[in-house]
């Protein structure tokens, strides 16, 4: 492999280094005198570039190629593509919603494209130390983020706990990782898992690896019971922060517990299995229950966030290679619907909030006269959260749970198919406020273009991925081929 | 004679439960980032006695801790950041003053 092979392959991460860093030096040079407009066109800019690279690779039907530690494969491609549309979507709407709330918007941009960089990384990350490097240049990012609004207690708040919480989660994934090492003397993820046996001693220090790894993993992913900090921070950051942790950052920490355990510990899968799809039914339950008596609409999705990754985490417990739903597919899928649908849901959430200050669930009463766009958006994507057909939700939820029937793991299936109900009793709750319920306040509401820009495209391609599934089912069991064939 | 790799793990083990009991126990946020960094550093530990152990022609060990304790200076630094911009707000850094949001 030349230089130039090396440049193309990591093109995506290159021009999103290059991105951030000349976000941070234009804004520097402007003085913030623009309120951050020109920072924010050339992160679009760069984000739209690292986007077709990343298209270019895996329509080039690159199969598995590693550069220095770094997997250029279908799986981590198509991760890369979901991190920088999410953040895409969050700086178009962020261009309105943050004018005139902080003076230093340079840096937001800038640290958002770094966040999408750090996602990048650790999605393709072959070995333990790059594994980690990735997630804690995520999770550092992310900190900052959290508390963007410095002035603000409630952001503040955020921040700190989402910091105490990520700084022991990653301590606690670095054990984890020093076991692994240990155990193998490797720190590559393909010779730990040729090396490690399922016998004896072995197994049950790959036991406890698992569970101190699920932290670092969960944490990122908010599964329960390392779910604590994500009510208080998606309430208190920023709301486009907000959707940014719910979505890219939760699509990271899946992807890499994916790639780690189907490739560092296949010999345990019967055991990492089973563990997850205990933690499945803990997030299902816990999130939708709590999520019951939630009034504050982002700590309501902040829940429903945590019971989301309860259902996307049973296409990795119920694994299944070979099989018609090999589980992972489903666990592909489910992300992709669930980024448009989830970020879609708080860029109306946006909306509210600019319009009037409001983030509760009164503020959305009588929605569908005020602003019937606005209204019917909201709806389309509460129903696609509850999994209605022919909406892309249905799709993520039909092929993880056909992987749970297939594989015979009914009582989880049972669980999965009663948490459905209830989540459709909260959704709908709001869907119920918005057209039923009348309000006292008449003044339309006003959406802001680079707003509206994002919405419509969230909702485009929720009924796209709903309506025309099949192109990227396709996408995505090639990638799924890819990694379970290295893996297993 | 030499110190057989248990001691070393054990010495970890040891310094890591007492890095997390002070992360669960203490309420200053100054102090439980000193919790993290126990934790950390137990870690290093095991990296360094496994590396020791195992392959000490490979650097991969040692190459690891030297990240590691770079990512915790990188982490300490934006944590105390965010402590001192509560403590200037709020004149507190007990975390259990930090109670805005419930439920």
């Amino acid at each position: 492999m030349n230089a130039l092979d090396i440049l193309q392959l990591l093109s995506p991460e290159l021009i999103l280094a290059l991105t951030g860093f000349v976000v941070v030096s234009v804004d520097l040079a402007m003085r913030r005198r623009d309120e951050g407009r020109t920072a924010a066109t050339i992160a679009l800019l760069g984000l739209g570039g690292a986007l077709v690279a990343t298209l270019l690779l895996a329509f080039a039907g690159t199969s598995t190629v590693e550069a220095f530690t770094l997997a250029i494969d279908p799986y981590s491609l198509f991760f890369k593509a979901l991190a920088i549309v999410s953040v895409g979507l969050v700086i178009l709407a962020s261009i309105s919603f943050m004018r005139g709330k902080s003076r230093y918007l340079g840096e937001y941009y800038a640290l958002l494209v770094f966040a999408a960089l750090a996602i990048s990384l650790a999605v393709s990350a072959t070995n333990l130390v790059m594994v980690y490097l990735g997630i804690e240049f995520l999770s550092i990012t992310s900190y900052i983020l959290a508390s963007y609004f410095r002035q603000d207690l409630r952001s503040q708040e955020a921040g700190v706990k989402y910091f105490l919480y990520g700084a022991v989660a990653g301590a606690v994934m670095l054990y984890g990782i020093s076991l692994l090492y240990g155990a193998t003397g490797s720190v590559d993820l393909a010779t730990v898992g040729a090396l490690f046996s399922a016998e004896g001693d072995q197994r049950l220090l790959g036991i406890a690896a698992i569970i101190l790894l699920l932290a670092g993993f969960g944490f990122k992913a908010s599964l329960v019971p390392f779910h604590q900090w994500a009510p208080d921070t998606y309430e208190g950051a920023p709301t486009p922060i907000t959707a940014f942790l719910s979505t890219a950052s939760k699509a990271a920490g899946f992807a890499v517990a994916g790639r780690v355990f189907m490739v560092a510990l296949p010999n345990l899968v019967a055991d990492w299995t089973a563990i997850l799809g205990s933690l499945a039914i803990l997030s299902m339950t816990l999130g939708n229950l709590v999520a019951l008596k939630q009034t504050n609409l982002k700590r309501l999705l902040a829940y429903s966030s945590i019971a989301q990754a309860g259902y996307i985490v049973l296409g990795l417990a119920a694994l299944n290679p070979g099989g018609d739903f090999d589980g992972v597919g489903g666990l592909l899928i489910y992300l992709l619907a669930y980024l448009f649908t989830n970020i879609g849901a708080f860029l109306v959430v946006m909306a509210i909030e600019q319009h009037s200050g409001s983030v509760d669930l009164a503020a959305y009463n009588g929605l569908i006269k005020r602003a019937p766009a606005l209204a019917l958006w909201m709806t389309l994507f509460l129903l696609s959260l509850a999994g209605i057909p022919p909406l892309a939700g249905f799709f993520g939820k039909f092929f993880v749970f056909a992987a749970v029937v297939e594989r015979n793991l009914l009582t989880l299936a049972a669980i999965a198919a009663v948490n459905a109900v209830v989540a459709a009793f909260y959704y709908l709750n709001i869907v119920r406020a918005m057209f039923f319920v009348e309000s006292e306040e008449q003044k339309p509401v006003s959406v802001a273009a680079g707003l509206s820009a994002a919405l419509a495209i969230s909702g485009i391609m929720v009924l796209v991925i709903g309506i025309a599934a099949q192109p990227f089912i396709t996408w995505i069991s090639r990638s799924v081929e890819m990694v379970l064939v290295s893996g297993m | 004679m030499v110190i057989p790799l248990s001691w070393y793990l054990i010495l970890a083990a040891a310094l890591f439960s007492i890095g997390f009991f002070g992360v669960l126990a203490r309420r200053n946020a100054v102090a439980v980032l000193m919790g993290v960094e126990l934790m950390l550093n137990a870690v290093n530990i095991n990296l360094l006695a496994f590396w020791r152990a195992i392959h000490p022609a490979e650097l991969t060990g040692q190459i690891f801790a030297i990240f590691v304790l770079t990512v915790a200076a990188a982490e300490a630094a934006v944590g105390l950041a965010l402590i001192i911009s509560i403590y200037r707000s709020r004149r507190t850094i007990q975390v259990d003053a930090l109670d805005l949001m419930k439920g």
